[in-house]
């Protein structure tokens, strides 16, 4: 199957990444079974909201296996927000596991750092080192986000770029052909159309 | 750090039309809110505000078709607010690619939809508005309806209430100030910050973009403007404009 596969789990603002993979001119759909997932050519999860109902629903559908199957076939991965965290070890925010794609944890953005949270707004995204996935980005590139959660994987070389909000967090993630963005880049303008645009022709 | 304030242009819409009252009356027509969504993208807006200001008085509902034509054309955060009465409205407006539901008149009638539709949706995406207008006596009142209805609540009680039941964010509106091009209502939007730990957004009265960081200090979170970003010059001429990102990031503290 060619394109993007969206996994459509109930969570996630699927009609925004649909009209902006759609903008960049890649085909996408909407997936929601392990059989769906098999077929695909690349997978992207949404995800808005709590850690745990985010693992249950794709445990309910039976994505989680699919998912990690899919992983392992070297084909890429996106995780967009939550999605992304979901491709972790475990959540402070929860108890179920992730997904386990990637070793480390999301932890919990701290108060007393002098921040209001959820970090919710506009920030910069500075990629750590060159990569496909962030190819074409300017300096001042800026992206929408929405979380209280951010990630922290056990291996500095997984975190492909950073952004600052009471303490720097990886704002980008990629071990292999997983990848991930704490960032909204289909509501980021020609900043996110650019990743999802470099996503779709990995 | 933290993150850049937001400034946001709000849209209003009537009958599938782009209009701009003052003072919540006297609605002038200015475009197809389509084409201006188009332009706001170009500019590259932080966010955008879209209301149907008629859909709850008139009862005609949300405008499904509407949402889907904007979202296909926004590819930055959109909230929408007008004539939602249900968790299966919130559902299907952030379903079409829309990021928040404003709530206004349902926050009054039915509060506790605010807590059922930040349950589904979750509170960043559950935004109150709450429109305020001068007491002659000092302070405000809250209103719904356009104006028409008083609540019985003052704007920093409405705006706790819906915290306390799951609003993400607040928009205050001055009334008074609505179109006038004279500042937004400082110790209004002082009120309103003040009672919430939620980001609350100033609206009303934004003539330049020195009035911005009056409403930043003020403790708004963001900013958020009608006429300024939709009409310009002495006679109001339709004219949509925006800072650019240089002067929005400026806004950063």
């Amino acid at each position: 199957m060619s394109g993007v596969s969206i996994i459509d789990y109930g969570l996630g603002n699927l009609g925004s990444v649909e009209n902006m993979l759609k903008r960049v001119g890649t085909t996408s759909r909407r997936v929601s079974t392990p059989a769906e997932i098999a077929a695909s050519d690349r997978v992207l999860l949404p995800g808005i909201g709590a850690f745990d109902t985010g693992m249950d629903l794709l445990r309910e559908q039976g994505l989680v296996e699919a998912l990690r199957d899919f992983a392992a076939t070297g084909q890429p991965v996106l995780g967009i927000c939550l999605g992304m965290q979901l491709l972790l070890d475990s959540s402070e925010e929860g108890v179920t596991p992730g997904l386990g794609l990637v070793p480390g944890v999301s932890q919990r953005f701290n108060e007393a750092a002098g921040i209001r949270v959820p970090h919710m707004g506009w920030n910069y995204a500075h990629p750590s080192r060159e990569d496909p996935l962030v190819a074409g980005l300017a300096d001042d590139s800026r992206f929408y986000f929405v979380h209280s959660y951010r990630v922290v994987p056990d291996r500095n070389e997984d975190v492909l770029a950073t952004t600052q909000y009471g303490v720097p967090f990886a704002s980008m993630i990629r071990a292999g052909n997983v990848m991930g963005a704490q960032f909204h880049p289909e509501k980021s303008h020609a900043f996110g159309m650019t990743v999802l645009g470099n996503f779709a022709h990995l | 750090m933290n993150v850049f304030p937001r400034v946001i242009p709000v849209l209003l819409v009537s009958d599938g039309y782009l209009v701009k009252p003052v003072r919540f009356a006297g609605d002038k027509y200015v475009g197809d809110p389509i084409n201006a969504v188009r332009i706001f993208n170009e500019k590259q807006v932080d966010e955008l505000v879209i209301c149907d200001i008629d859909a709850s008085l008139k009862g005609t509902g949300v405008n499904y078709g509407l949402i889907a034509d904007i979202a296909s054309e926004a590819f930055m955060p959109v909230a929408y607010g007008g004539g939602i009465t249900s968790v299966a409205d919130a559902r299907r407006i952030t379903g079409i690619g829309i990021e928040k539901v404003v709530l206004n008149t349902i926050a009054v009638t039915q509060p506790e939809s605010i807590t059922e539709i930040s349950a589904a949706l979750g509170a960043s995406s559950t935004v109150v508005s709450i429109d305020a207008k001068k007491r002659m006596t000092g302070g405000w009142d809250t209103f719904i309806r356009r104006a028409s209805k008083r609540v019985g609540l003052t704007p920093a009680e409405a705006a706790r209430r819906a915290q306390e039941l799951g609003a993400g964010e607040i928009i205050v509106s001055s009334i008074d100030r609505e179109g006038t091009f004279s500042g937004y209502d400082l110790k209004l939007v002082e009120s309103v910050a003040s009672a919430v730990t939620v980001p609350v957004v100033a609206l009303g009265g934004a003539s330049a973009f020195d009035d911005f960081r009056t409403a930043l200090d003020a403790g708004a979170s963001a900013v958020a403007a009608g006429s300024m970003f939709v009409l310009n010059g002495k006679h109001r001429a339709v004219l949509i404009s925006y800072p650019t990102p240089e002067q929005v990031r400026s806004l950063g503290r």
